[in-house]
């Protein structure tokens, strides 16, 4: 079908508009869905003050970050303390773009759910995580703080050794679909519901758990938060940051969160399939299939996103050592292993 | 498009190598190197090798560039100071760099004929193109390279190792 170039233009347009807007609210209310949380998990409320529930809180938190006084340290390598966040951020926001949201819906020869359909998605997005550690990097490095360049340090071994490990869990998904193409990976698991989930029809519930612990380390969340650890490192890489440029590590540290949690949801547990396959009857044209398969999608990144809040308010942080000892020592032979038997089973079920 | 596309890479590619050569700071330089490493990725794109690019940006500005800067970072290299250097480079250095050139230009120009079909952006090596030719005609090459990267690894270790 021919595409006209104006439609599909604008509608580029309108389609990177709409997700950056969803994606920063996202941002915005999983740290309120966090406080909440760990609020209840400490047996207090969490925010509740401002608005209902405290559902404005995100709101008043963000104009307090904007009206801020915006601190420039005077030793620091100025280029490179400014660029530093915004490639952090730019980074989080880019790998977005990859994501499927919903089933092929095509309008005027434009893929309405995602905003560019690559045949080696899956690639693209670890290359934009890799670029991403150089906005910790060079935040630590350039603020001239010890508390700045231990932390940067500390979160670059750590995204790189754990970037290995996430790497290698993926490989067993991409063998069994056969295809680096995100939509692909999805829709190969859509045939039976949950049972072909990749999670549990496709036997990879181990590179799923090898996934679930390099991404809580690649993202600098606790367990794995040692980057950040506020008894030994003040606040790590950011310290020196304030206002916006501080706000903007947040963000970035909680998009990368979203995305993490779409990418498992892709992978592992069959993106916007619902678990239930074909057991009931389609009801509705279109619209209300695609709207329940955007439900479907949002609600397994919702629960990632619980678990991830789930495991801050619950385990202890990691010592330094043990961290790099289980990274290297324990997740990136199981995940070879993992690899192995999958090509197995699968060159054995293939004759 | 692909052309407009190909000089702006390739000038950022080439501007990040001079660059790289003449900043004094070390994280510049390495900065500079990554623009380089990022702009060839582009190149590769631009040629319809997509996973080759992919592979680029992973392994060489994702990885490998990393570690450079985590080592300037931990030395916390200075600016450096520009001195004379060595008698040899000065007299070597610069007929060297020329009859390199020479040579390479002189290489491509005879092979016009087997190199010239490469042409910008009008097609895709997709992964499984690749893999084919990689798995079928290359695969001695191929292992032998991963056997290469092994003994590299088991050095690296070897040397790491602490002394009983």
């Amino acid at each position: 079908m021919e595409v006209n170039v104006w439609i599909f233009l604008l509608l580029s347009l309108l389609k990177v508009i709409v997700i950056t807007v969803l994606l920063l609210m996202c941002v915005a209310y999983t740290v309120l869905l966090e406080r909440k949380l760990v609020g209840r998990i400490q047996n207090r409320w969490g925010p509740s003050r401002v608005g209902p529930f405290g559902l404005l809180q995100p709101m008043v938190d963000g104009l307090k970050l904007f009206l801020k006084e915006d601190l420039l340290p005077e030793s620091v390598h100025r280029p490179l303390y400014i660029l530093a966040p915004i490639i952090a951020l730019t980074c989080a926001l880019l790998s977005i773009s990859m994501v499927p949201f919903g089933p092929d819906v095509t309008w005027h020869g434009v893929q309405l759910f995602q905003i560019s359909d690559v045949n080696i998605g899956l690639l693209i997005l670890l290359g934009i995580t890799g670029i991403g550690v150089y906005g910790i990097a060079l935040s630590g490095w350039s603020s001239n703080n010890k508390y700045s360049l231990l932390g940067a340090l500390r979160a670059s071994a750590q995204v790189v050794s754990y970037e290995l490990a996430l790497g290698l869990s993926l490989v067993g998904v991409v063998l069994r679909s056969q295809s680096l193409r995100l939509r692909d990976i999805v829709n190969v698991q859509s045939t039976h519901g949950l049972l072909s989930w990749n999670i549990f029809g496709g036997f990879q519930f181990v590179a799923f758990f090898i996934y679930l612990i390099a991404a809580y380390a690649e993202t600098n969340r606790s367990p794995f938060d040692l980057p950040e650890a506020e008894s030994e490192l003040t606040a790590g890489y950011h310290t020196e940051y304030s206002s916006m440029k501080f706000a903007m590590f947040f963000m970035a540290e909680y998009a990368n969160m979203i995305t993490v949690g779409c990418v498992a949801t892709l992978l592992f547990l069959g993106g916007w399939s619902s678990p239930f396959g074909n057991l009931f009857p389609p009801v509705g044209g279109v619209v209300v299939q695609s709207l329940l398969a955007i439900f479907w999608f949002v609600f397994k990144v919702f629960c990632f996103l619980f678990l991830y809040v789930w495991v801050r308010g619950t385990l202890p942080r990691l010592r330094y050592d043990q961290l790099m000892g289980f990274g290297w020592k324990y997740l990136m032979p199981l995940a070879i292993l993992n690899i192995v038997a999958t090509s197995l089973w699968l060159a054995f079920r293939a004759g | 498009m692909y052309l407009v596309l190909f000089f702006i890479f390739g000038g950022l590619c080439v501007a990040g190598a001079l660059n790289l050569l003449f900043q004094r700071h070390p994280i510049n330089s390495a900065l500079s190197l990554i623009v380089v490493m990022s702009s060839l990725a582009v190149l590769y794109l631009l040629l319809g090798a997509e996973f080759l690019a992919a592979a680029q940006v992973i392994v060489y500005s994702g990885a490998i560039m990393v570690l450079f800067t985590f080592v300037i970072m931990l030395l916390n290299a200075g600016r450096e100071e520009l001195t004379h250097g060595s008698k040899a480079a000065y007299l070597i250095g610069i007929p060297g760099a020329a009859a390199l050139f020479a040579l390479l230009v002189y290489m491509f120009l005879s092979n016009r004929a087997p190199l010239g079909s490469a042409a910008l952006g009008n097609y895709l090596v997709t992964t499984t193109d690749l893999s084919r030719v990689l798995f079928h005609q290359l695969l001695l090459p191929f292992e032998v390279t991963s056997v290469l990267i092994l003994v590299a690894i088991l050095g690296a270790v070897a040397l790491a190792r602490k002394e009983p």
